[in-house]
């Protein structure tokens, strides 16, 4: 029967287009489960500036260019190991050292960069080395952005947070700082980008033979990879791959262990009969009593969070759902039938009728509501996370709808965040959906003439 | 619960074949009576021991008491000057005091039972930590207070929803296979998704994006003066959240019924009623919509009560001020009495309308037969 029915899916337009919309995220699971496995990802997501401090915040994925008339800027990174950064370095006299570093960076972008960074980082005995930061803008201005020496041996300079470059510039009150910059007339009340080529020159003086500098120059852009950025400047590709496996497993580990534990006790419950079918029918009652969800917001909220418990905790309390009644119908009329006759009087045992006689021959019909549950299951995660009850480490993609709402993703325009998690969700969800309702006319043939 | 229903009542004539009718019947209400008295016990009291994480939220609560003494005792500059022994026995009487007020002295098993009874009662008692809008620690208030909103919005929405999927599916199975039918049947995986979901995405387009809409809650902030200026603004706060339901619940609400309807008029005497010329409308009424009656009311009677429940997800989404939204903080700041109050009505509602379902199928349908000496179909 099942060899049947996969003859008969190919002929579901809506069945292969969901089949194949499930393959591809399996496929994309498996690849991100071998590529960030699981530690390293639950680092990666609690990683702070360290691992995410050249990206920049709450930036809109780089394909949003495609639909504007004004194109965002990506960020631009340097090192001042990198080839083609230029160096001069000089002996002025026995104590004196020039070290100068310049970057030079196109700027062809129609909007401003978000921020403008460098991180100096000096080795030294005594005297740390002085640091000059100076921009020479493509129309031959030059900006002094600060002078500074690198105590503690690293300092991250933000032009985001210079006043002083302000108060240099004579800028208007309240004017943003890297947007004057930036500007082809920094004092205009709309600002438009000087486009062209940038030098950032860091000139350095070193007070010791062995001291050295290095620097890093990150011009933070506003769109980044193929994903965005969220608040913390971590990178939504790790959270939207990460979510497929966690979704798909739970969705499947939840439906199937439900689907398979009430088809199993249902069996028990219909060949024992007397009081094992009595007391699973007043255990299915009781629970119908019981709220489910909140039970579940009272372990996240009492206990743990951990995605693991709550699968178990949710399994636990849908085993007993009205699956038990549909399957009880089902299972009772089953029991009438000659073959489990036959196999009574040959002597099979109990155990053997229920699991090798029963089961089996319920399970084709048992599979469409097994493939219509799991998303169920998925967004039932989904919904805990919104809660603020998400799993603390791992990145899901509930737990992104959950940070975007909470920092405010829609009031401040940022829709990516927002909407990519949810697309992922609904396709996911729609993809099972059509599966499930094709093989749902398949399994019953008495849908099938409809 | 209602298949149970039926099955009994199948079986019951071959055992009892004698006895008078209303003795039947009333033999049989007062077992399945007692039967749902003893679920509700069961679930309720569960619901307690959960709620109160089997005792475990009573440490909390003790710690709590704890605490918040030795605050006070540390921050009054009365106490400052006492040796600290006489300090430290100070604070231990004061939180035995305490303890024995709310009722924390006891183990918590008796305490569990003493819940229990209060609740079964509906002798709610008194929150912990949660007051209603107007300053009472009443339960019974708080519920009272929020219940309004949620059978406002839920009630219209699941209105709206059962009576336009009935009849929209009654519709498409009168022209099955037509543009419209196939079109709802395509749409039906939509409900894959819950309603929360399309809220959140309703709200980024309407209120965030177009910005005609509000975000959420159930009136502006100020309210506006006019009664039916106000009315116009609930209504405004209404759009949103119904659509969402609608959205997630309508297809796959039609494509059932549609597909139950199919099913029942392919049946044999739909067939003969046709083949005798009977007008549609009449062949609908009396051989489709009357067999299939007992189904339409009790999934039109589930609806209802799981309104009372609300939804709290859905309400969190748009701030919507009803009891799904009360559950949740309840559960947050471990309100126990709030949570097993909530709970307990709900559970009281399930029973009571399991059991008038019983009755309504026994006047509705007439194979369905409480023990009565009729023969059965």
């Amino acid at each position: 029967m099942l060899r049947g029915a996969w003859r008969e899916i190919r002929y579901y337009p809506s069945a292969m287009l969901g089949l194949f919309i499930i393959l591809v995220f399996v496929a994309v699971s498996i690849y991100t489960v071998v590529t960030i496995p699981y530690s390293e990802v639950v680092d990666l997501w609690r990683g702070g500036e360290a691992v995410w401090g050249d990206n920049p915040r709450l930036a809109a994925p780089e394909w949003v260019n495609y639909f504007r008339r004004t194109k965002l800027p990506k960020t631009i990174k340097m090192l001042s190991t990198d080839p083609d950064v230029e160096r001069r370095q000089e002996q002025v006299d026995d104590n004196l050292w020039i070290d100068d570093t310049i970057y030079t960076f196109e700027f062809q972008y129609d909007e401003f960069p978000q921020d403008l960074a460098v991180t100096l980082e000096a080795e030294f005995e005594t005297k740390a080395p002085y640091v000059s930061v100076i921009l020479v803008r493509p129309d031959g201005e030059e900006i002094r952005l600060g002078d500074l020496s690198v105590k503690g041996g690293r300092q991250v300079f933000l032009v985001s947070q210079e006043e002083k470059i302000a108060q240099r510039l004579r800028l208007p009150e309240r004017r943003d700082i890297v947007e004057a910059i930036f500007a082809e007339d920094p004092k205009a009340e709309e600002p438009v980008v000087l486009k062209g080529t940038y030098q950032l020159r860091i000139e350095a003086t070193l007070f010791e033979p062995e001291s050295t500098i290095t620097s890093k120059v990150v011009v933070y852009g506003k769109v980044h990879g193929w994903a965005g950025t969220d608040h913390l400047r971590r990178d939504l590709s790790v959270a939207l791959l990460w979510g497929a496996p966690v979704a798909l497993s739970f969705g499947l580990v939840a439906a199937v262990g439900t689907t398979v534990l009430t088809m199993i006790i249902a069996a028990i419950g219909v060949w024992f009969g007397g009081w094992v079918d009595s007391i699973i029918q007043r255990i299915t009652e009781v629970n119908m009593v019981l709220p489910a969800l909140p039970i579940l917001i009272m372990i996240g909220v009492f206990w743990t969070r951990s995605l693991v418990v709550m699968l178990f905790a949710i399994i636990a309390l849908s085993i007993f759902g009205a699956g038990i009644k549909t399957n009880r119908a089902i299972f009772l009329q089953v029991k009438a039938l000659p073959y489990i006759e036959a196999a009574k009087a040959y002597g099979a045992s109990d155990l053997r009728i229920v699991f090798f006689y029963m089961i089996p021959r319920i399970i084709p019909t048992i599979i469409p509501s097994l493939v219509l549950g799991i998303p169920s299951f998925v967004f039932l995660e989904a919904a805990l996370a919104l809660l603020g009850l998400g799993d603390p480490v791992l990145p899901t993609w509930g737990k992104i709808i959950d940070e975007a709402r909470v920092n405010g993703a829609l009031l401040q325009g940022h829709y990516y965040w927002i909407l990519e998690p949810t697309f992922a969700l609904m396709i996911t969800g729609v993809a099972f959906a059509m599966l499930g309702f094709s093989l749902d006319r398949i399994f019953n043939p008495r849908l099938r003439e409809l | 619960m209602t298949e149970q229903a039926v099955s009994i009542s199948v079986e019951a004539p071959k055992a009892q074949g004698g006895v008078s009718t209303w003795k039947r019947v009333l033999r049989y209400t007062l077992v399945r009576s007692i039967m749902l008295l003893v679920t509700v016990v069961v679930g309720v009291y569960l619901t307690v021991l959960i709620a109160n994480m089997g005792g475990h939220v009573d440490e909390i609560r003790r710690a709590m008491i704890r605490e918040s003494v030795a605050m006070r005792f540390q921050n009054d500059p009365t106490f400052k000057a006492l040796p600290p022994e006489a300090r430290q026995k100070r604070i231990e009487e004061e939180v035995r005091r305490l303890e024995r007020r709310y009722g924390l002295d006891k183990p918590f098993l008796v305490r569990s039972f003493v819940f229990l009874s209060q609740a079964l009662s509906l002798n709610l008692g008194r929150a912990e930590n949660m007051t209603s809008d107007s300053g009472s620690r009443q339960v019974r208030l708080i519920i009272l207070e929020r219940l309004p909103p949620t059978l406002f919005l839920f009630g219209t929405s699941s209105l709206i929803i059962f009576f336009l999927s009935l009849f929209i599916s009654l519709h498409l199975s009168r022209n099955y296979g037509s543009l419209l039918d196939r079109i709802f049947v395509s749409l039906s995986p939509l409900s894959a998704a819950p309603g929360w979901f399309y809220a959140i995405f309703l709200i980024a387009i309407f209120a965030a994006w177009l910005k005609i809409l509000p975000f959420g809650g159930m009136i502006s902030t100020p309210p506006p003066e006019t009664r039916w200026e106000y009315a116009l603004d609930v209504a405004k706060h209404l759009i949103l959240p119904i659509g969402a339901q609608i959205l997630s619940a309508l297809f796959i609400g039609v494509y059932s019924w549609r597909t139950f309807f199919l099913i029942y008029s392919s049946e044999d005497y739909v067939e003969m009623a046709k083949a005798k010329g009977l007008p549609p409308r009449a062949i609908e009424r009396r051989y489709i919509l009357r067999p299939t009656l007992p189904t339409i009311i009790t999934s039109f009677a589930l609806a209802l009560i799981s309104v009372w429940l609300g939804q709290i997800i859905f309400e969190t989404v748009f701030d919507w001020p009803g009891i799904g939204r009360t559950y949740y903080q309840a559960i947050q700041v471990f309100d126990t009495a709030v949570i097993v109050g909530i709970t307990v009505i709900y559970a009281y509602l399930l029973a009571i309308t399991v059991f008038l379902l019983d009755i309504i199928y026994a006047i509705v349908d007439p194979r369905v037969d409480v023990g009565g000496p009729r023969a059965t179909v």
